[in-house]
């Protein structure tokens, strides 16, 4: 009665990435009355700044209001359906994506396509680029949400570009002609490459290296690049951050405005994770090719950005000293916070993946699996949940290729609840078998001590 | 290769269709009384501007609502980090209530089987995702409105085949133009998978009959078919017989729990009662469940900002303003649709007999130079060019007898409108001027007879069929 899509589970929703979610939701911690209860460390939510917000709407009233100058805007908003966009908006957000990109790209409000938020962005970018059973090639580890994003309702493929720990992650140049094979082999249509940059869940920002590795490829099989740029505010580095965008990466080549290969750069960006306000749904689409700009558009009619909340925003962002300063105290906290998780959990004998940006860090708990296998890290999963009382992700969710990788979030919580989770997890890796733990120990004790003369891939002590 | 896809290369969004072109030549040329008061003036814009009063006093008393605040306390955490695809729960509820309100309280709702999604636009598109697969096919009576070319069609290629409605009949929806619209899916080798209909009708502004109601209802049972029910105008009812849900006509035939109830699905949104299609607020409601499942994860692609969730359920929670508002805007729209009605008579064009909606449905047959489509496309040039009305001709809406127009009257004011028919008497009488110098001067009297001789029959046919309040 219903079609294949509604009733088939493409969606991904069975996925371990929302098990771990109901888990938490049957039973979650409460400082005061469930101080037992599964803390929840797979959301991917800033909740540092609120304060900063609160205070800024408190001063501004007429954002709310919907009042500009003392006259009511109600009427010109509760109108306002057009698909272009609220202009005030989209000129304010194009500045402050060229600020979080250190002013070195501009970008123009007309290439601008606002929609319900990223979810919507990237699956209305698959439904431009691409034809029901052509694919797109993903970098692995990628988000969990993808699976539905881009594959449910526009039909398009994910094929992996298989990225391992040993080089941090990166891209190479032969994972990318591997994912390419591997779609040849399985007789499909590769029409771009999706990356997240910084990437979810690694929390690493790309190097100049892969941004290039990335634009040879689009280059010689003529494909898209979508840089999912949703992270892109929480690249904490300091004193500067090294943040790249693709559009700065290409600029950098030199590459003549006429070259078609402008036209195949897609950015997508949103506020919910820079601004944390997933609920209002703001995302969008920059694109400098017009076609897709002009079809998005139209797009986006099946998830426009409530003109109420591109009021708010378009007040909020135009207030320049508000906005470098949130940006500017959220990185710190960001940092802060995460240097807690990663010295927490070296405390506990675990190393996490040396990042820079994100609300997570990729975390290695290969030395905890009884085996070198997915089973091993479910189970190993299973107890953290239902034992420790930790929702994190696990790698496998992620498509990661080696198991025992886990994204662990530690901005969605409260300094408090962190400490109290970072003792649980000394506790539970303490009371791992110690013989068993010993010699995996050892082993890939040998193997870190290669690997630390070779590359930094581990977080260290944190760069002052 | 090719560098887009075929969605975003091809033309089926519609877009370039007259209902949008005659906008387009608004926009450069719009009306405006003290700035320029010879422009177009826009009357193709189902808008509901008449109650914003109502609106912005209820937001001046009630700064909680937009300031993010409840009972003077801060939730703006709350709200900002609130983006669960079942929705606003407090919203729900004052949603399901207020959509209760207008059907009489006959029909109750549960909010366990409505899904928010951002406008009805995205409710309708979604509906075909969970419904029908690329190349199946709904049927729509016609004259329908033009967005569904695009928002049934384009991303999911789901097919439209007419049930060709006629003014004979007061363009209601009878078996035989149901039984044709199958053979037609037929013959172009497409599986119909439900009928579509928008209860008010949009662009006629009449309310569907219990007969046409009970008719869908025997024919989605018989061909075992999905009906989905647009009721995005269901608070513009603002005279007899009065608006009937398809919920209604399945209870009254204790439907409820039967196979055919799970296969109606009903649209609605906030745009239209509530004139605030700028706020994202649309809804599917459905008794399947596995429907109701897949369209909240679909929902995703297009939620409600909680931002706007929360203030419309404080608004609408507010049962003494609702009850006002739902009265004084039918008043309003009542009075205001008189008024265009009467100043079309004035011009001697009449038209279709309506209770609801935003617009009338305007016969202007007898102006046309032959009864043919491109007589309508000139009539219509001219009335966008040279009489500078954006109105919006009939075959946009896929209406299969050419000269009819959709004229809307709710988003404008009344000095506008007033103005509006002045531009078109002075036109009608230079027409017919013209006309009778060529000495056309008895078939004229003769069309105008056979018009008005048709509207005194359809007067009286329409209370026969209706009847009740």
């Amino acid at each position: 009665m219903l079609s294949r899509i509604a009733s088939c589970d493409s969606h991904g929703q069975d996925s371990s990435y929302f098990l771990g979610w109901e888990a938490y939701e049957n039973n979650p911690y409460d400082q005061l009355h469930n101080p037992s209860g599964i803390i929840q460390m797979g959301l991917a939510e800033n909740q540092l700044s609120f304060d900063l917000l609160e205070s800024w709407l408190a001063s501004n009233q007429e954002a709310v209001e919907l009042k500009r100058n003392g006259e009511s805007l109600f009427r010109e908003l509760a109108l306002f359906q057009d698909y272009h966009g609220f202009p005030d908006a989209k000129k304010e957000l194009v500045k402050l994506m060229a600020r979080i990109r250190g002013n070195k790209v501009k970008f123009d409000p007309n290439k601008l396509v606002l929609t319900a938020g990223s979810t919507a962005a990237n699956e209305t970018l698959m439904f431009c680029l691409a034809d029901p059973g052509d694919a797109f090639l993903l970098p692995t580890p990628y988000y969990p949400g993808f699976d539905r994003d881009l594959k449910w309702r526009p039909g398009v493929e994910i094929v992996p570009i298989h990225c391992s720990s040993s080089n941090g992650f990166r891209i190479t140049i032969s994972a990318l002609e591997n994912a390419y094979q591997q779609a040849q082999t399985l007789n499909l249509k590769v029409k771009g490459v999706l990356i997240t940059n910084p990437s979810n869940p690694l929390g690493t920002a790309m190097t100049h290296q892969e941004l290039n590795h990335l634009i040879n490829f689009s280059k010689s099989k003529r494909i898209h690049i979508v840089s999912d740029e949703i992270y892109s505010g929480t690249v904490f580095d300091s004193p500067s951050s090294s943040f790249i965008s693709i559009m700065e990466a290409v600029m950098d080549r030199n590459i003549d405005e006429s070259d078609d290969l402008w036209s195949r750069i897609h950015i997508v960006y949103s506020l919910s994770k820079d601004f944390s306000m997933p609920g209002f749904r703001v995302g969008m689409i920059y694109s400098n090719n017009e076609r897709v700009v002009s079809a998005a558009t139209k797009m986006s009619s099946f998830g426009l950005v409530s003109s109420q909340t591109q009021y708010l925003l378009s007040r909020m962002l135009s207030d320049k000293k508000f906005t470098c300063n949130y940006m500017k105290e959220n990185r710190k906290r960001l940092r802060k916070r995460k240097e807690m998780l990663v010295s927490g959990l070296k405390v506990a004998g675990i190393r996490c993946l040396k990042s820079n940006a994100g609300l997570f860090c990729w975390v290695d708990m290969r030395h905890l699996l009884v085996s070198n296998t997915f089973e091993a890290e479910k189970e190993l999963w299973k107890k953290i949940i239902f034992e420790v009382g930790l929702n994190i992700s696990p790698g496998s969710s992620c498509h990661c290729n080696e198991p025992g990788w886990f994204r662990i979030c530690f901005a969605n919580i409260t300094e408090e609840t962190l400490q109290v989770a970072l003792q649980r997890i000394k506790v539970f890796a303490q009371s791992c078998n110690p013989q068993m733990l010993l010699l995996q120990r050892r082993s890939i004790i040998g193997k870190w001590i290669s690997k630390l003369s070779s590359s930094s891939s581990y977080d260290q002590e944190p760069d002052r | 290769m090719g560098l887009l896809s075929g969605k975003a290369t091809c033309n089926t969004h519609g877009q370039d269709s007259s209902y949008f072109l005659g906008w387009q030549e608004y926009e450069k040329n719009p009306y405006d009384e003290v700035q320029n008061p010879t422009g177009i003036i826009q009357m193709g814009l189902a808008e509901n501007q008449l109650s914003f009063d109502l609106l912005e006093s209820w937001l001046a008393r009630n700064p909680d609502a937009a300031g993010f605040k409840r009972d003077g306390q801060s939730i703006f955490r709350e709200l900002a980090l609130f983006q669960d695809y079942h929705g606003l729960p407090a919203f729900k509820k004052a949603l399901v209530e207020f959509m209760s309100e207008i059907r009489g309280n006959k029909v109750t709702f549960d909010t366990s089987k409505i899904v928010l999604t951002a406008g009805a636009t995205s409710a309708n598109e979604t509906l075909m995702f969970c419904l029908a697969e690329p190349g199946e096919a709904f049927l729509l009576p016609t004259p329908y409105y033009p967005g569904f070319d695009r928002d049934l069609k384009w991303r999911t290629g789901v097919e439209i085949v007419p049930i060709q409605c006629t003014s004979l009949n007061g363009f209601q929806i009878t078996e035989t133009a149901i039984e044709e619209a199958y053979q037609l899916a037929q013959k172009r080798h497409l599986k119909v998978k439900g009928v579509l209909v928008t209860n008010p009708s949009n662009p006629l502004g009449t309310t569907m009959s219990r007969n046409e109601l009970n008719l869908l209802v025997n024919i989605i049972t018989e061909k075992n078919i999905h009906l989905i029910s647009d009721e995005i105008y269901s608070g513009t009812v603002f005279s007899s017989p009065g608006f009937v849900s398809i919920m209604e006509i399945l209870k009254d035939r204790n439907c409820e729990n039967t196979q055919v109830w799970n296969r109606v699905h009903i649209v609605y949104s906030l745009s239209k009662d509530l004139g605030l299609p700028g706020f994202r607020v649309g809804a599917i409601y459905s008794n399947d469940d596995m429907v109701v499942a897949a369209a909240t994860k679909m929902s995703s692609f297009g939620l409600v900002s909680s931002q706007t969730q929360y203030l419309l359920s404080a608004l609408l929670s507010d049962k003494k303003f609702t009850q006002n508002y739902i009265s004084e805007n039918k008043k309003r729209l009542k009075q205001r649709h008189r008024k265009l009605v009467s100043g079309l008579e004035k011009a001697g064009i009449s038209c279709l007999k309506s209770n609801a909606g935003l617009f009338c449905w305007v016969d202007m047959r007898h102006l046309l130079r032959s009864n043919t489509f491109e007589a309508e496309m000139e009539l219509w040039k001219k009335i966008v060019y040279d009489v500078k009305l954006n109105i919006s001709p009939g075959s946009s809406c896929h209406c299969t007898e050419p000269g009819w127009f959709r004229v809307c009257f709710a988003n404008m004011s009344e000095d506008t409108l007033k103005l509006s028919m002045q531009r078109l008497k002075a036109f009608v009488d230079s027409i017919t001027t013209t006309l009778h110098n060529q000495s056309n001067h008895q078939s004229i009297k003769n069309s105008r007879r056979r018009s008005l001789t048709k509207w005194v029959f359809r007067l009286s046919f329409d209370d026969r069929v209706t009847g009740e309040r």
